[in-house]
This record gives C-alpha cells, structure tokens and sequence, in this order.
C-alpha cells in the first residue's frame, strides 16, 4: 500500500518566498512526486492557521505522512511534530525540509533556488515514506541530584532543592566549601562583606539534613543518562577522623611546618601543613596537606597527632570511593584568574608591589595576611598612591578576546577601600567602564565623586625605571592617555592587575567527564545563549554560575537558583521521555565480531556471552549511529536514521540527475526470516 | 652546524670587536660560518624611505647569493639591523607576491633570483642559545664570570617586530640573553628597559633625543650597579660606548660603565684572552669592572646570594614556593 | 577542460549538532554561497557509512562533504575520531579507484562557524566546478578489464597491510 503524503511550503512571510517561488514548489511536489496527494503553500506554516492545515488534512484526507518545507528543524521540528501528533498521526512520521536556512537565505539566484528546493523537498518526500512510527521511551527520574562545586553558584542551587524537600550530594574539591567569594573582601555595589553574607549559606549546607557534603572530594567518572546517573565519588584522606574531631583547631597551632598558602591566600599568606583554608570553613574539620607534612616526609613531628585531644588524626586513613546515584548533575565549577606573568611588561612576579586583584582582595580582607592592612610587599608600608589597570589579559587578542564582566566594578571597589583604609590617590587606567547593572552606574557616579582618577588608555608598561625627578623608588605606570591626547607616567607605589577571569584549568577534561561540550577557551556550552542558559546539550547535566561565562555574584546566584528549578521541575514531572532515536542490533546478524563494543563512548554495547552476539542497552544509547556504519555484517539499524532512510533521502536530493522527472523509490532490501 | 654568514659593514669597521670575538668563540661553540661571498651592505635604515624597490633588491641579493652557497639553509647575521632587513625582505617576498616579482626582475639583471622562504633568517644570540644549547656552552666555562653584574641589553630590533606573529625570544621582556650570562656564571641583574631604543641613528640626526635615550639606559644600568652592559647590536654598542662622555657632558652625568658584546663575554668565560677578543679598543674601559673577575677565578658554586633570614612582616613573592 | 556553465551538484552529510547548526548560522546571518551543496542531516559524523557516499555518487553526485564538529568537541564524545578515521580508508579507496582528491572532503565546523561553513562550501564548489562532471561509468569500461586491475591492486594492498611480521 502507498503512502499518502502532504507536501507544505511555507512562504515564512518572505523569507522564503522573496527567493523561492513558493506557488511553483508546491505545484511541482503535488503533480511531480510519487505518493503525493496533497500539496499546499501558506505564509506562515508554523502558526496555529498554519499548523491546522495540517490537522485537517491529516484527518479528512488520511495522510499517513507530512512533509514540510520550511525553516530549520531545530527551530520547528517539534512543533511540527506536535501537529501531527494532536492530530493523531505519529509524530515520527513527519519530516521538514530546510528551505530558509539552507536555500532562500543564502542565495539570491531565484532559479537556482527554485531547483536547489524542489531537490530538498524531494529527499525529504523520499525518505518520510520510510518512516517509521517510532513511541518514546519513558525513563523514571532520581530525585536525588548531585552539584558539582562548592562556590556560591553550587551552594544556591544546593541550598533550593534541599529546602524543597530534596536529597543533595554537594561535592567540593577544596578542603571547604565558598569558593572565590569566601576570598573576596566586599563586594560591589553594595559593599557588603563578602563573608558576612556567604557564611550564613556555608552555614546552613553544613546543617541542612537534606544536604551530604562531601568537602575535598572529586568526582572521577559519570556512567548513565538524564534521570538516571551514576558518579563516582572520591573523598580524599584528610587524615583526620570527621567522626572525632571537634574543630578545635588545637593541631593547626602546633603544627611546626608553614607554607605559602597558593589557593586561598592567593600565594601572599601562609598556612600550615595541616589547615583549614580560612576561619569560618565548613565542613571545620581541618586538613594534612600531604605533600608539605613533616610526617609523611620523613616520618618525624605528629605534633598533631600528640596534641589533638580527641585522638582524631589518623595518618593511615585512606581515600574513599563513594558511588552516587542521582536523577540530576548541576556543574558550578567556577573560574580561574588569568597569569599576569603572562604580560611581562606590568611586571607581575618581578616588580615587588605589583599585585593581582585576587592578591589584593586577600590584602584587604580582615582575616587576610595582614589582618587587612593595605601595604606594600614589605608587609609595613601603606601606600600613597596606587594605580590599578583594567583588562589584564582580557580583551586582548594575545591572550583572552572576551571581557571578564566584574573587573570594573572591582577596581572601582578597590579605589573606594584603597582610599577609605590609605586615603592615597587612586589612578585607575582603564578601555572603557562597564557598571551595567542595578545600582552600578551610582556606584561610579559615588567613586567620581570621592575622587578617584581615571585614566582612559592601555597601559604600556610598569616599570621602575625612573626617568625624572619624583619617579625614584617608585613604580611608574605609562599609558597613553587617550582623552587628552598624550602619554602620561604616573609614579605610584603600588599597583593592582585586574586580572581577566578564564575558565578553570581542567574545564576541558571535566566537560568530557560529564559529557557535556565546552567552547574552545573552555566555558561550558549552554544549550542555547539567551533562551537557555543553564542547561546543557546533554540532557540531565544543567550549568550554574562563571563556568560558563563570566558574571557577577547577582548573576550566578540567580543561575544556581534557576538550574536548581529546571532540577526540580524534572523531579516534579517524575519521569523524562528519551527520544527513541537509538541502534538496535538485530540477533540473527550479528556474527559476534564485536567491531561495534568499543566504538561506543557511552559503554550502551556489551557482549552477551551465552548468545555470542551483541546487545544494545536502549537506555544509555544516545543515537549517534556510528555502530550503525560500522558494522560490516549491516546488523545494526539506526532508528530515524536507518541506511534505507538515508538512500531514500540522497535519491531525492539527486532527482534532477539521477531521474529527470518521476520520482522512483528505492526498494529496501529485504531481511531474511 | 653550518650556517651562512653575513658579517654586515659595521663589523668590518668600528666593530670590529664583535667580529673578531665571533669568530673567535664559533669554533669552540661548533659553529661553522661560511662568510656569503661578494655579500653588498644591508641598506640599515635609511634607504628604504628613499627607494623601496631598490632597498629590497639590495638585500634580495644577500639572500640570493647565501641561498645558492654550498646548500646552506641558514643565515645568521651578528647585528640587528641587519638581521632585522633580511629577515624583512624574506618574508614580504612571500607575503606580497607582486613586491616579490619585482624584486626578482631586479636580481636577475644580475643574474640572480631568490624564492622567498629558501633561507631561515636567525639573529647570531639565536643559534647561541637555541642550537648550541645553554647547557653546551656552560660546559665549556672555564672562568666563570662570577661577581660580574651585567645588564643585558637586546635593544629594540632584535625581538621586534614579529614576523609571522613569531620572534625567537618575547618582544616585551626577552630574556634569552640574561639566561646565556647566567650560564656563563655572571649575576645577571634585572634591567627593565633592555628591550628600549638606544637611538639608533638619532645620533647623528637629533642628538638631542637620542642622547636623552641613552641617558636613561645609562642611568638605569647604574641604578641597578651593573658593572658592564651586554649588548648584541654594533648600533647599541656605538650608542652606548662612544657617546657615554658626550652624554655625560650634556646631562652633567657622571657615567662609566663600559659595553661589551656577547660574544666578548662567551670569549671570557672560556678562558680567551681579552685581546683576541677586542676588548681594549672601547671607548668607555672595561679595565675596572674586569680587574673583578680577574681576581675571583675560583668557581662559586651557581653564584646564590646568601641566606637573608626571612624578614618576618614582608609578603611572599609571586610563585615564592614552599618553606616560609 | 571543464565546462564553464557546469553546475557541480554537491551532496553534504552534516552532523546535527555543529555543522547542522553552523549551516544554519550561515543562513541567519545571510552569508550567501553557492547553491551547488545538497545537505543531509544525520546525528553525528560518524554516522556517515562509507556505502553513503558511494551510493552518492552512483546517484550522480559530482562531489561528497562529510562534515562534523571538532576533534575533541564531538557532541556524542569521540564518534568524529572514527569519522576521520573511516574518511582515510574511504579517500584511498577512492583514489585508487580514479576518482579525484578534490571530490570527496572532510570538514570540521563547530556551530559558531557559519562563515567558515560557507567559505569552505564555496571552495569545495569552484574545486568540483574545475574538475568538471564526475563520469565514472565513462571512466571504467566492461571490457578493458581496467575495473579488474584496480580491484587486484587494492586487494594486494589490503593483504600487505594484513600481514603480521614474523
């Protein structure tokens, strides 16, 4: 029996139709292709005017397959779906043409248009006929979730799904949660303090029932699929026994052995061997850091272990492996600052007093090296005058291309704490000033006024070459001053790097742990820029906070709190349907060569033994199809994809050579019983 | 390794020095230079302001005639300017089809050609340091330059511009020079504006202006007490050396701090005698800042300064590791 | 020689998460390119058979462009590791067979590069247009036994790279 097929042509308004001669299209579908039988044009086909047209047809004319002519599938696919679906018809069993993105749109040769269509449309005619009606397949939902990152951005999405009831594994890799905002000092615009308002948040993941934190953990390996994960934990030996210690803190005083402390000091404080990474750490339970321990250097010392009243140190304790199933992974990964040594020139790590922003936001925190004392490298000095340059290692085509969002605001935060703590003069050299949000704009407007000098120009260089009187012992920033018109060296003492933000070290690898894409630099890909920033092209994987760009605290949170409600929304609805756009290995085929086990990168093929074949677990198969071809015995059909499909398909597109006029179809072979 | 030469007119003239210790330390180092023969000057700045097409078939010649000796692949050539236009002319060849045509109708009047891209063009510090190795070269120390304080002086044409978006060493803050004295056991001290102009030809053109430049090299090496400048380019040396006392006399300075080649250095350390190597003839004697390793010959181990019991209050330095 | 006015007609597998979306970047941002290309949506790279592309040009395409994300930014992980592998095997196969380098091509496009789609397109288009008409029936006759020759060539290749050193 033939299939009954409706041809629809949008005109998209005129997109299409201002190249394509639509009335044309449609005329030559209907009289020209086999199995045809109805073939219309309309302005709008993706409208609800637009979608009955199809409905109607599909009832009063029994169409048992819809071919539309239109936009891309990515845009319309699924409403076009949907249509037939409402209208009784399989979804599967409709395909679309793309005459906008791939023909209207990119030529303006109308014949060539006209033919390089009726080729489109033919393919699409050619392959629906060997459509299959295809039903998706339901997969129950964890209601657990893992967050990865233990920044703001993974605490907020954190904190949401256990206060709406649900179970949360929160692995951090540093010995505590908070992130880069525990380090900061305050923050713009409101100069609140950093910690004051993150602590309480800390706080409340410590304490929550709902939450399992698992602090200087890391997730090795992700297996399963969206509703349906499995990750496989590591906790790393801390060496001290959670269950026993009280968080005295007795160890960390006498321990004997200090280190510069590279992460949360930021390299300009020290910590001990064994430490928490600042006071208010949560989980309190310290850390032997091992490659620095005296103990398991050379065996000797356990101060420690000596000292700690509850017998809580325990140098034998080992990593453990902690299998987590969950429904959902939210990635809050966080950034990296940019290496300044990477721009020789502003002499970071060989002029003394020039520091990064994240150096200095430690310099200024209360709790930091110098108890918060703005000072020089000597750790004595207060500065007269400081000089901080914007846009280091962003915006720059050597290095980072992007802007890293915050660092005109901070600059701006550290002119007013520079001169609130020093009262020195501030010079603040910058492209352009990027206070874009709420209450932004009036916090450059209160810095104008409290005086603080802006420079608009690239710096050259800092240097301690003096040239003139006044500029000995000094540092002196050149930059071309671009609103006066002239070059300017101001003689400061100290100098702060805005450094750009960039994506964490391993992005690349953790993308590939997770599989999920990240961009060239490394943020990770969200499935769409503006309609979708937090979920991912991998379903069940959502993205929260600066792994995937950089932003400001407001905005992170807001991610968090918006990839915390797509997680709830999939635990609410239960269930999650997997298309069904999978590989299936047809037994009596396959000669158990095995070729396909190892081209799978999500383990979907394993060997059945006692059968000597091949099998295809449906659930974790994403569909890519690459099985498909592979097989040299052809014993592997790709749903929606199939060789057939694809033939059918290519015929169609080749119907002005291959055929002339008079579509024929391809006969599939026949498999036999 | 072979490498074609191309001395340029300077080192036949006033510097001498840099040819006589190049030659002198090539051997010792395996370095084998085959002198371009019937090689023309180079042009230095002026001329291609006057007449490009001529300017480039000048150098085009070098080329040609290095890119047909023997089979040679390399071209080094000891002073920056030189380096600087041959490298120039190669490429733009490439880059510019139509700059390249003409230049080859003009070679073959004479009856030559050059295909852009044939030769690699390398300053003389590059194939030091990159194909003899620091490791080689510190092998064949003999005296180390130990208690010496130099200020490593590349000038600004040796690591700029780019070609290609590629210069042997960073066009900012090159630093393969201060890694090659460091090798030759001297203290290397931090100077910042070594990558600066000196003035160049400003000398005879503005003397104002360069003398200014070369006041500040002047002041900055003394600041930092180096006791001699090394410098790679005959231009720099001439700058630095010969107008010393006429800067001094303009700005009310007080400058002595004697400029020495690279090669003049590699020739100590090794144990050559400062005669064959050309030291004696510079304007601004290096008699006193020598006297200083010609009493310390005992090697100090890697030259550490000493142990500074860490000041308690100061900040650790980027990159500082481990023990406080 | 090729014919001036010949129109090559391309076929183009695209793979629907970068090059799909980069053919689709092209057309939004209204970069036009010739017409020539015909594109084919399939999952991923790697899902192009080799029988594909031979059916293509049975059909009497002109020329074939597999096109695919990255190396290394591959949606479904690494599938585009064993398109580029499968590619090779089926460019020598073709070659040996007379068909010409520049009809089969092998092009990464992540999905922010619509105008490098599109320049790459132009390109493979003048490429084929050079190259004129793909005739292979005209190329192998029945009775010279040149199909044979060719045949026994790839099958002792084949067999020499099989063979295990002692």
């Amino acid at each position: 029996m033939s299939e009954r097929i409706g041809v629809y042509v949008c005109h998209c308004g005129s997109n299409i139709a201002g190249v394509v001669d639509v009335e044309e299209l449609s005329r030559w579908a209907g009289e020209t292709l086999d199995d045809v039988v109805v073939s219309r044009d309309y302005k709008f086909m993706c409208s609800s005017l637009g979608q009955e047209l199809i409905e109607d047809d599909i009832k009063k004319e029994g169409l048992t397959r819809v071919v539309v002519a239109a936009c891309s599938p990515h845009l319309h696919e699924r409403t076009f779906r949907r249509s037939c679906a409402s209208a009784g018809m399989n979804p599967y069993l409709c395909q679309m043409a793309s005459i906008r993105e791939q023909v209207s749109w990119t030529t303006q040769d109308k014949a060539a248009a006209l033919s390089k269509s009726k080729a489109m449309v033919a393919g699409a005619v050619e392959r629906v006929k060997l459509h299959e009606a295809l039903e998706p397949n339901q997969v129950p939902v964890n209601p657990n979730t893992l967050v990865v990152g233990g920044g703001i951005a993974g605490i907020q999405a954190a904190l949401e799904l256990a206060d709406a009831g649900y179970q949360v594994h929160l692995v951090e890799r540093e010995p505590s949660i908070g992130g880069h905002m525990a380090q900061f000092d305050k923050t713009f615009p409101t100069l609140d303090c950093a910690a004051c308002i993150l602590t309480p948040k800390m706080s409340d993941v410590g304490n929550h029932p709902n939450i399992n934190l698992l602090s200087y953990s890391e997730v090795e390996e992700v297996t399963g699929y969206v509703g349906n994960f499995v990750a496989r934990v590591r906790k790393k030996a801390r060496y001290v026994k959670e269950a026993d210690c009280t968080g005295c803190g007795i160890c960390i005083d006498k321990c004997p052995k200090k280190v510069v402390d590279e992460v949360f000091e930021a390299g300009l404080g020290y910590r001990k061997a064994v430490y928490r990474p600042f006071p208010q750490a949560v989980p309190k339970f310290p850390v032997i850091d091992r490659e620095s321990c005296i103990y398991f250097e050379r065996g000797t010392c356990k101060a420690c272990e000596k000292f700690c009243p509850t017998n809580a140190i325990d140098f034998e304790q080992q990593d453990t492996i902690l299998d987590l199933e969950v429904g959902n992974i939210i990635l809050a990964t966080g950034y990296d600052l940019f290496d300044a040594r990477k721009i020789p020139q502003y002499g970071y790590g060989r002029l003394a007093n020039v520091y990064t922003s994240l150096e200095f936001e430690r310099l200024c925190n209360a709790s930091g090296p110098t108890e918060g004392k703005i000072v020089l490298r000597d750790g004595v000095t207060q500065p007269k005058s400081v000089a901080i340059i914007h846009c280091v290692g962003s915006r720059d085509k050597r290095h980072n291309p992007h802007c890293s969002a915050i660092c005109c605001m901070s600059a701006l935060k550290f002119g007013h704490l520079v001169t609130e703590k020093t009262g020195a003069e501030v010079y603040s050299f910058y492209i352009d000033m990027r206070p874009l949000h709420k209450g932004y704009e009036e916090f450059y407007d209160r810095l104008l006024e409290e005086g603080m000098h802006f420079i608009r120009g690239r710096v050259a260089e800092v240097t301690d070459a003096d040239r003139q009187p006044g500029e000995e012992g000094k540092l002196i920033v050149q930059a071309e001053d671009t609103l006066l018109g002239m070059q300017r060296r101001i003689p400061v003492d100290m100098v702060i790097l805005m450094a750009g933000l960039q994506p964490r070290r391993d992005a690349k690898d953790v993308s590939l742990r997770f599989g999920i894409s990240c961009s060239m630099a490394g943020w990770f890909t969200e499935r769409h820029p503006k309609l979708d920033p937090v979920a991912t092209m991998t379903d069940g994987v959502f993205i929260a906070g600066t792994c995937q760009g950089p932003k400001d605290i407001p905005d992170t949170v807001s991610q968090g709190a918006a990839a915390a409600a797509r997680v709830q929304g999939m635990i609410a609805v239960g269930s999650v349907e997997v298309e069904p756009v999978v590989a299936t290995i047809h037994e009596e085929r396959c000669s158990g060569c095995r070729i396909c086990n190892n081209l799978c990168p999500f383990n979907a093929i394993e060997f059945l033994t006692d059968k000597a074949v091949s099998y295809i677990n449906a659930a974790l198969c994403k569909g890519c199809g690459t099985c498909v071809a592979a097989c040299p015995a052809g014993a592997i059909s790709g749903a929606h994809f199939s060789n057939e499909q694809i033939f059918a398909e290519i015929s169609g597109l080749l119907y002005d050579v291959a055929r002339g006029n008079g579509a024929k179809t391809p006969q599939p072979v026949e498999i036999p019983a | 390794m072979r490498y074609a030469y191309y001395p340029g007119c300077s080192l036949g003239r006033s510097a001498w020095p840099y040819e006589a210790s190049t030659k002198a330390v090539s051997e010792a180092l395996g370095l084998e230079l085959e002198e371009v023969e019937d090689w023309n000057c180079c042009g230095a700045s002026e001329y291609f302001s006057l007449n490009k097409t001529a300017a480039y078939a000048l150098v085009a010649r070098n080329l040609a005639l290095a890119a047909r000796q023997n089979g040679l692949k390399q071209l080094l050539a000891p002073c920056s300017m030189c380096y600087l236009n041959l490298r120039k002319t190669d490429h733009y060849m490439g880059k510019y089809p139509k700059l390249g045509k003409t230049t080859n109708a003009a070679l073959a009047a004479g009856g030559l050609s050059y295909k852009p891209g044939s030769l690699e063009v390398r300053h003389l510090l590059d194939a030091v340091v990159n194909d003899v190795g620091l490791e080689a070269i510190a092998a064949k120390v003999t005296q180390p330059l130990a208690g010496l304080r130099v200020a490593c002086y590349y000038g600004c044409l040796v690591v700029r511009p780019e070609f290609n978006g590629k210069s042997f060493d960073n066009p900012e803050y090159p630093t393969h020079l201060d890694q090659l004295m460091q090798a030759l056991g001297a203290e290397v001290v931090d100077f910042p504006l070594k990558a600066h102009c000196c003035g160049g030809h400003m000398t005879q053109i503005s003397a104002d202006t360069a003398f200014e430049l070369i006041r500040r090299l002047l002041h900055n090496a003394d600041e930092y007490q180096a006791d001699v400048i090394v410098t790679l380019c005959p231009m720099c040396q001439l700058n630095l050396d010969a107008y010393q006392s006429q800067v001094n006399r303009h700005f009310k300075t007080d400058y002595h701090i004697p400029v020495l080649y690279f090669t003049q250095m590699i020739g100590l350390a090794m144990g050559i005698s400062p005669d064959a190597l050309g030291i004696g003839s510079e304007f601004v004697s290096a008699g006193e800042a020598l006297a200083k390793i010609g009493e310390t010959i005992e090697a100090v181990p890697g030259g550490a300064p000493p142990r500074r019991k860490r000041d308690e209050k100061a900040l650790p330095m980027p990159g500082q590791k481990g023990e406080a | 020689m090729a014919d001036a006015t010949f129109e090559p007609k391309i076929i183009a597998f695209l793979c629907n998460w970068c090059s799909y979306r980069a053919a689709d970047l092209a057309g939004t941002s209204r970069i036009k390119y010739p017409p020539n290309l015909r594109m084919i949506r399939v999952m991923c790279s790697g899902r192009v058979d080799p029988t594909f592309v031979l059916k293509a040009f049975a059909l009497g395409a002109d020329a074939v462009m597999i096109a695919g994300c990255h190396p290394g930014e591959c949606h479904y992980l690494e599938q585009n590791y064993k398109a580029m592998r499968r590619f090779a095997m089926l460019r020598h196969t073709l070659r040996k067979l007379g068909l010409e380098e520049g009809r089969v091509r092998l092009q990464w496009a992540s999905a922010a590069e619509g105008a490098q789609l599109a320049r790459a397109i132009s390109e493979m288009t003048e490429e084929v247009r050079a190259l004129g008409p793909l005739n292979w029936p005209a190329q192998w006759s029945e009775e010279d036994g040149s199909i044979e020759t060719a045949i026994l060539q790839l099958e002792e290749e084949h067999a020499q790279a099989m063979e295990v050193a002692a």
